[in-house]
């Protein structure tokens, strides 16, 4: 399909769920957990301000910096690890096609 | 004897929504009453985004959050509601006049006919690290705040957090505790450059003890707490001897006890209807994000239209004998309240 990627979320009992996600609806990975009904939260809205849509990178794509918003969040998250990113900073973009994210506990 | 708050409408919550209720039954000449855990008014707008523009408040192309709680603050000012900060609402009750009555954490008391749950996404509280026995220890060395620095003096404190909170406890108490020791997950700090400097120069000069690439993991203590166990990134886990642990990591809301006060609640939020957005309990309105309906948008916006509809419906259970007629502030002006 065009304007559409496959994003593969790991949820938190290692359930592998492999969605097509739409890359011009200026959505983000929280976004579409939710529109998934995965349990994510978003509890913020998407203002990098929370930690509910905390998720590992699996994959190998090449993922935009975290901005220092999303890294001072970071920061006062728990279970952070080398690959922690936030779901709702990662807008969903062609490049994003195949990546395999875990959700973080909670 | 406390003596108790009586007014018109009890409002939990006092952000945006719960503020813009005080200007619409002002109009209607409800007194209102604010109660909110967070020390000042505005809620998630002052507490967490305050220097975030908002854009789809009608009228204004572009609002800062905290500007916005301060023009509402200024738009309530005329009829004088009444606050209760810094105290979270614990229970609610009827009682046998038929008004409510609801108590704060702190004890104090106010009786009103109708509540306004004005609660966004809860009350704030610490966000607590996933440490297993944590639980047991808060209290009895573990403490989310530093409530009373002189509770540190002469005794070992482990402060973890890399934001402003961790650093300033940490340059504050360095002057009071015995050893202070600061355990922070990265190796830069998110704070203001002033104090990580501070912290900076107070580690070289072996005041404190700062550990980074590390987080707490463990703590231990028969009872009361006398160690903590820290794992590092590189080199393992290691114990630090500690009469207190603070770990400071910012608020996330929750809930609370809203979730036992007999209202139906799915998914978190409070089930209303949409004529005038009641719960199922007479006399008790869930206005703003805390509530639900088919077709909920979580916006500032709507929840001014929705305390907007809950005061006209409020009106008749605090004036059940007198007639409600609608009218344009262009037509009758603000007409303010005594305090």
């Amino acid at each position: 399909m065009e304007n559409t990627i496959q994003i593969n979320i790991i949820d938190r009992a290692g359930e592998r769920h492999e969605l097509d996600a739409p890359t011009d609806m200026a959505m983000n990975i929280m976004e579409l957990c939710k529109a998934y009904e995965l349990p994510v939260e978003g509890t913020c809205g998407g203002m990098a301000l929370c930690a509910s849509c905390h998720v590992y990178v699996l994959s190998e794509q090449e993922l935009p910096e975290p901005s220092d918003d999303e890294l001072a969040m970071l920061d006062a998250a728990f279970f952070v690890k080398a690959n922690s990113r936030l779901g709702c900073q990662l807008k969903l973009k062609a490049e994003l096609d195949g990546l395999t994210l875990e959700l973080a506990p909670v | 004897m406390r003596t108790k708050i009586e007014t018109d409408i009890i409002i939990i919550g006092a952000g945006p929504v719960g503020l813009f209720a005080v200007f619409e039954a002002g109009l209607l000449k409800m007194r209102c009453h604010l109660i909110d855990a967070l020390p000042q008014p505005g809620g998630q707008l002052t507490e967490i985004y305050p220097k975030k523009p908002i854009y789809d408040i009608p009228g204004y192309p572009s609002v800062l959050a905290g500007e916005l709680v301060q023009n509402l603050m200024q738009q309530i000012a005329p009829f004088n509601p009444g606050f209760t900060l810094g105290e979270r609402a614990e229970h609610i009750e009827k009682q046998d006049d038929g008004r409510w009555r609801v108590t704060t954490t702190r004890g104090t008391e106010h009786l009103a006919p109708v509540i306004f749950i004005a609660g966004g996404l809860g009350s704030f509280e610490p966000r607590k690290p996933p440490i297993d026995n944590i639980e047991h220890f808060e209290d009895r060395g573990v403490e989310y705040f530093v409530r009373n620095p002189e509770d540190y003096k002469n005794s070992r404190v482990v402060i973890a957090g890399g934001g402003d909170s961790a650093l300033d406890w940490t340059i504050y108490l360095a002057e009071l505790a015995d050893q202070i020791t600061l355990i922070h997950r990265r190796t830069e700090f998110r704070g203001a450059p002033d104090s990580v400097e501070k912290v900076m120069e107070l580690a070289e000069s072996g005041k404190i003890k700062l550990i980074t690439n590390a987080q707490v993991v463990g703590l231990q203590g028969n009872g009361k707490l006398n160690g903590v166990v820290i794992q590092h990134d590189t080199d393992g886990e290691f114990e630090v001897a500690a009469d207190h642990f603070v770990p400071l990591f910012g608020l996330t809301p929750k809930l609370g006890p809203i979730a036992d006060w007999g209202l139906t609640i799915d998914k978190s939020a409070i089930e209303v209807n949409t004529t005038d957005y009641a719960t199922n309990v007479p006399g008790i309105y869930a206005i703003g994000d805390i509530n639900t309906y088919p077709g909920k948008l979580k916006l500032i916006l709507c929840g001014f239209h929705e305390a907007t509809l809950a005061c006209q419906s409020a009106f008749k259970v605090v004036f059940p004998d007198k007639k409600l007629s609608f009218k344009y502030t262009t037509v009758t002006g603000i007409e303010g309240m005594p305090g």
